[in-house]
């Protein structure tokens, strides 16, 4: 029986174009919605598949405002048992550092033995809470992988490496982070919705004043100028879609 | 680079299913040089069209609306793109049930195949509906999908196949240029277009365009949530897009319709959710596209839970997941009527816009014939842009009104309904005396008018049982038995009536005769202080409107006319007008009262020293009388068959002389009279005809029963046409009929409110000349003559005085006759108290 504690984060669901907010410290979210990354979709994907296949208990966590509520329920409406809000009002003022320490007092109050997180953020790409959150349990860690399986309290990973794929045996307690890609994640049925509806959100205040990230502002990469080849038009085109197709790997 | 042709002799923007179906009828039509334009790619440039459920149900309470949805699917169907599902609409509750009775009489009326159904006869069809879920159900074998993408390409193809059409996608409109009045260039990011015509057929951004030429659409953006459930392995065992019937679930305002293996569950039940044009994402911000906004999934739990309640082994099917969900924007309006015509603001500035895709083809047709013809063979006066006052065209008016109407969208929707937002907007000066007297308000165009006065509530013991108190709920809704007392208080005694939403306009000029001859269709040409009361047709010889004129001076004619379609009439004068003529709108200078009643001469008389003597005053006439320091303009005129006068008086001296009018009256026991004898009760027994009602641009003079016996020499719109038809004699008659026996089945008296068929006597069905069913278009109590009258078109041989027929209502036949089979009143046929 495995615990599972995956952390999610709540950010801009943006389309092609994206811009940032006046101050540069996040992604502009006015016309757009509000989701979490692929990475973390996966990772909520694996640890409702841990949780089934051990008999144990996912937990869906995240640190954001009020309204983050709303990506825990489509974490509970998939699956996920339980749902742990760390609520703050201003989520941009949380460093990685911030956001790994918060994590960490819950495992330690709560004792999941395995947490998930994703790859990166999807916003601010920063890559880190992952491993500080490890470092400050005390647990090994491993990170970008496509899936996860607890096998007699050994969690087994695997992802993709130079040479292949690799795989990693942990002893339990442990981390690891998720890349997409290795499970699809599901959509909520309608009785899943209904159930993460009313199922009860346990918030949390957090534990200290934030350090903040350091960061001075983000930048948009320089626009890629889009050019369009037209292969042609009608069904003379045929032959050239499919040499492109096979080029591109799509078809054979 | 795309760039886009430097003229065209009209530029539609937007291609989604209206432009697409107004670019191919234009050039049906012999339109050529078209150039259509679109922001986003093709075949979907990503509006309301690319995101539509695309079902069309065709039965609706509107005619305008039902008669461009029949058309609509005929031409999905000459195009290809229908499939015939059948459709259901289901009640869960006993209220609902008798608003799917009343479903069935417009069924009836606009000649829509439906019956009122058992739940067996539902799961037969649908197995995974839950029955106990269910108290009956509407069904329509008709209705049906449409691939309303597909349509829209096919439609261009075919106006580029003519030689008609150019169609450049990706094509942004940064601007446009009016001169003196007129459109004359659209400005894209691919280049100019000057342009004789531009159509705005841009779904929600429609008000972003017109603003660029100075000319309002006011429609909002609106959320209308849906998710796609599946895969469903009921649903997934058959082939094709869709073999189920679809099921809207009235009570919750959802509806399911199969798509494929998902069940697609749309709701109209969520909070209303507006946006601004300007706040739509764009292309490239958009995750999916502009109008796919990211669904909100806390609104639509509560439908998740009900939908669920009516097809639990479908939607909880194992495996069946949220596949796609959306906000999806659509277009609604103030008053739920799409936009269409040319914009007051702007000649040769055009919109189609608010169209969802059941009528997107046949609103392409009907405004395409407009373009071309000056008139549609569907009126579209419902839809006309012109209908908008000012106020209507704000942005707090569009919300609130907005907000109010999208949970009723599956709502029971009285007739006579009154809206409850942005009230209180256009008051008339007598209003703190009306509102003391107790008065009850209902709307038109903004202004609030008294409908009746609760200060009359002890007429009631007077008049006893002659009031016809009305014994069920929804016939006595919206109603008071007070209107029927205050009308006998009037016949006997006196009423005075607050007239101000009369939308008041004077044509002015040397060339005002010309243009009011030219306008209307009786002899405009009268003495100075002559009335005129007259149609006023289409190029087609159908109703634009009926109004009053009075001729004031030799160059000076004022025009009266209802509020509801002032504006529109104000547009049509001021673009027919003859040179040297200009129309002057003067609504908000003049507040209108009527006095009326046996006693009126003698009211006005203890005011005014002039000679209003019948000899003095004749009927028809109008002059400036003083009633003390105030002088008014006196028209001895009557709506209601009595005598008496309407008095034009500055705005800022109504409320001094509606209270001269109530001093004076009391001794004769003079009574506030509202708009229900006014508009019903006076005007139905005296057997005249209203437009909007009886009159519009599909009936004629002759059908109306109101041909003179000789028509001018001198040339007016719709003269030729008018000839024909006083030739070709009616193919429709309107009658007015008595109710004879108003018990139902359950023993309680029942009172039909209009829009019900008129039926043979056994319940058969009835056709006319023009292939139309009948239907009440007018209904209500004759309090003088102790009855309940029906106005409806006949046909032909069916019009004679004494005819026994039946109306349908509430899927009840209550059997009638008919009492008249032209204009002739009921009450005082002779009209002697008119003009004593």
């Amino acid at each position: 029986m495995t615990d599972v504690l995956v952390c999610i984060k709540r950010v801009p669901d943006v389309g092609g174009e994206v811009t940032l907010t006046a101050d540069g410290q996040g992604v502009d979210a006015r016309h757009v919605g509000f989701t979490v990354s692929e990475h973390e979709n996966c990772a909520v994907e694996l640890a409702v598949q841990v949780a089934a296949a051990t008999g144990g208990r996912a937990t869906v966590l995240t640190l954001g405002p009020a309204e983050a509520v709303e990506q825990l329920r489509s974490a509970l409406a998939v699956g996920c048992d339980d749902a742990v809000l760390i609520e703050v009002c201003e989520p941009g003022s949380y460093g990685p550092a911030d956001v790994a320490r918060e994590i960490a007092a819950v495992v330690a109050d709560r004792g999941d033995e395995l947490v998930l997180l994703g790859n990166d953020a999807a916003d601010t790409g920063d890559f880190q809470v992952g491993i500080r959150l490890a470092h400050l349990l005390g647990r090994p860690v491993v990170n970008g992988v496509r899936t996860v399986a607890v096998t007699d309290g050994v969690l087994v990973a695997r992802g993709d490496g130079v040479d292949g794929v690799e795989t990693y045996e942990l002893p339990l307690p442990a981390v690891a982070t998720v890349l997409e890609g290795g499970v699809e994640p599901r959509y909520p049925s309608l009785k899943g919705r209904m159930k993460a509806k009313k199922a009860p959100i346990d918030t949390r205040a957090p534990r200290s004043a934030p350090a903040g990230s350091g960061r001075v502002r983000l930048l948009l990469p320089p626009a890629q100028p889009s050019t369009v080849d037209v292969l042609g038009e009608g069904p003379q085109a045929a032959a050239a879609v499919v040499d492109l197709l096979e080029r591109m790997g799509v078809a054979r | 680079m795309a760039t886009v042709p430097a003229t065209a002799r009209v530029v539609v923007i937007g291609a989604g299913i209206v432009g697409n179906s107004l670019v191919h009828h234009l050039a049906r039509l012999g339109w050529r040089d078209i150039v259509q334009i679109d922001k986003g790619p093709l075949p979907n440039p990503g509006g309301s069209t690319g995101h539509a459920s695309n079902f069309i149900f065709p039965v609706d309470h509107s005619r305008e609306l039902t008669d461009l949805t029949l058309d609509s699917m005929r031409q999905y169907k000459e195009l290809g793109v229908f499939t015939e599902s059948g459709g259901y609409e289901v009640a869960r509750t006993e209220e609902r049930m008798e608003e799917l009775r009343r479903r069935m009489s417009s069924a009836k009326a606009w000649g829509i195949d439906a019956e009122l159904v058992t739940p067996d006869h539902v799961v037969a069809r649908i197995p995974f509906l839950d029955k106990d879920q269910i108290l009956g159900a509407f069904w329509t074998p008709s209705v049906g999908v449409v691939d309303s993408l597909r349509a829209g390409t096919l439609m261009r193809e075919a106006a580029q196949q003519a030689g008609a059409l150019t169609t450049v996608p990706n094509v942004e409109v940064v601007g446009m240029d009016v001169e003196r009045g007129r459109i004359k260039r659209v400005r894209t990011d691919k280049g100019d277009i000057e342009a004789e015509y531009v159509v705005i057929a841009c779904g929600v951004w429609s008000p972003k365009l017109a603003r660029m030429a100075g000319a309002a659409i006011p429609l909002t953006p609106a959320v209308h949530q849906m998710i796609s459930v599946g895969p469903i392995p009921q649903l997934a065992e058959r082939p094709g897009e869709i073999s189920f019937p679809i099921v809207r679930d009235m009570d919750t305002f959802c509806y399911e319709r199969q798509h494929g293996a998902d069940m697609e569950v749309g709701s109209y039940a969520h909070r209303p959710i507006l946006y601004d044009p300007e706040d739509i994402p764009t292309i490239e911000q958009a995750k999916l596209s502009p109008t796919e906004l990211p669904f909100t999934a806390d609104d639509f739990d509560p439908q998740l839970e009900q939908a669920l309640e009516l097809m639990p082994d479908a939607l909880g099917a194992d495996g069946a997941e949220i596949r796609y969900a959306i906000n999806g924007l659509l277009s609604l309006t103030p008053d739920g009527a799409p936009i269409l015509g040319e914009t007051p603001e702007v000649k040769g500035l055009w919109s189609a816009a608010a169209v969802w895709v059941k009528e997107g083809p046949g609103v392409g047709r009907a405004v395409a014939e407009w373009m071309t013809q000056g008139w549609s063979e569907i009126d579209l006066a419902h839809s006309d842009i012109a209908r908008f006052y000012p106020h209507q065209r704000t942005r707090q008016h569009v919300r609130a009104r907005t907000s109010e109407s999208f949970n009723k969208t599956y709502g029971i929707v009285h007739p006579a309904e009154q809206w409850a937002s942005d009230r209180g907007k256009r008051l008339a000066p007598m209003h703190a005396a009306t509102s003391a007297a107790g008065a009850v308000y209902f709307e038109t165009a903004g202004w609030e008018r008294p409908h009746w006065y609760a200060s009359n509530e002890v007429l009631l013991g007077e008049y006893g049982d002659r009031v016809v108190p009305r014994e069920h709920e929804w016939d006595s809704r919206w109603w008071s038995p007070i209107i029927n007392a205050e009308h006998l208080a009037m016949r006997e005694r006196a009423g005075i009536v607050d007239l101000t939403a009369f939308a008041i306009f004077d044509v002015v000029g040397p060339g005002a005769l010309a243009s009011v001859q030219h306008i209307v269709v009786a002899q405009a040409d009268v003495p100075e202080g002559r009335l005129i009361y007259t149609p006023v047709l289409d190029p087609n010889g159908g109703f634009r409107s009926d109004l009053t004129i009075m001729r004031l001076a030799h160059d000076h004619f004022r025009v009266v006319t209802g509020a509801a379609h002032g504006m529109a009439d104000l547009k049509w004068f001021r673009d027919n007008l003859a040179d040297r003529a200009a129309v002057v709108d003067v609504t908000s200078a003049f507040t209108t009262i009527g006095l009326w009643g046996p006693k009126a001469r003698d009211i006005l008389g203890r005011l005014t020293d002039d000679d209003i003597s019948n000899a003095g005053f004749p009927f028809f006439t109008c002059r400036p009388i003083q009633l003390g320091s105030v002088s008014v303009l006196a028209s001895r005129i009557s709506y209601v068959g009595e005598l008496g006068w309407e008095l034009y008086v500055p705005m800022e001296q109504g409320a001094r002389v509606w209270d001269l009018l109530h001093e004076a009256g009391e001794p004769d026991g003079a009574v506030p009279v509202g708009i229900g004898v006014y508009g019903t009760t006076g005007r139905i027994e005296k057997g005249y005809r209203a437009y909007g009602f009886e009159l519009d641009a599909e009936r004629t003079i002759v059908e109306a029963g109101m041909a003179r016996p000789r028509v001018k020499d001198a040339d007016f719109i719709g003269r030729a046409r008018y000839l024909e038809q006083r030739e070709a004699g009616p193919r429709s008659v309107l009658c007015t009929l008595t109710v004879d026996d108003h018990i139902s089945a359950g023993g309680q008296r029942r009172y039909m409110l209009g829009g019900e068929p008129i039926r043979t006597r056994d319940g058969g069905p009835l056709t006319d000349g023009n292939g139309r069913h009948p239907y009440v278009t007018t209904a209500g109590s004759a309090p003088s003559l102790g009855k309940h009258l029906l106005m409806a078109y006949l046909p032909p041989d069916e019009a004679y005085v004494g005819n026994q027929l039946a109306v349908s209502y509430m899927e009840q036949l209550y059997p009638v006759t008919v009492a008249a089979a032209d204009a002739t009143p009921l009450f005082d046929p002779d009209n002697a108290r008119m003009r004593s």
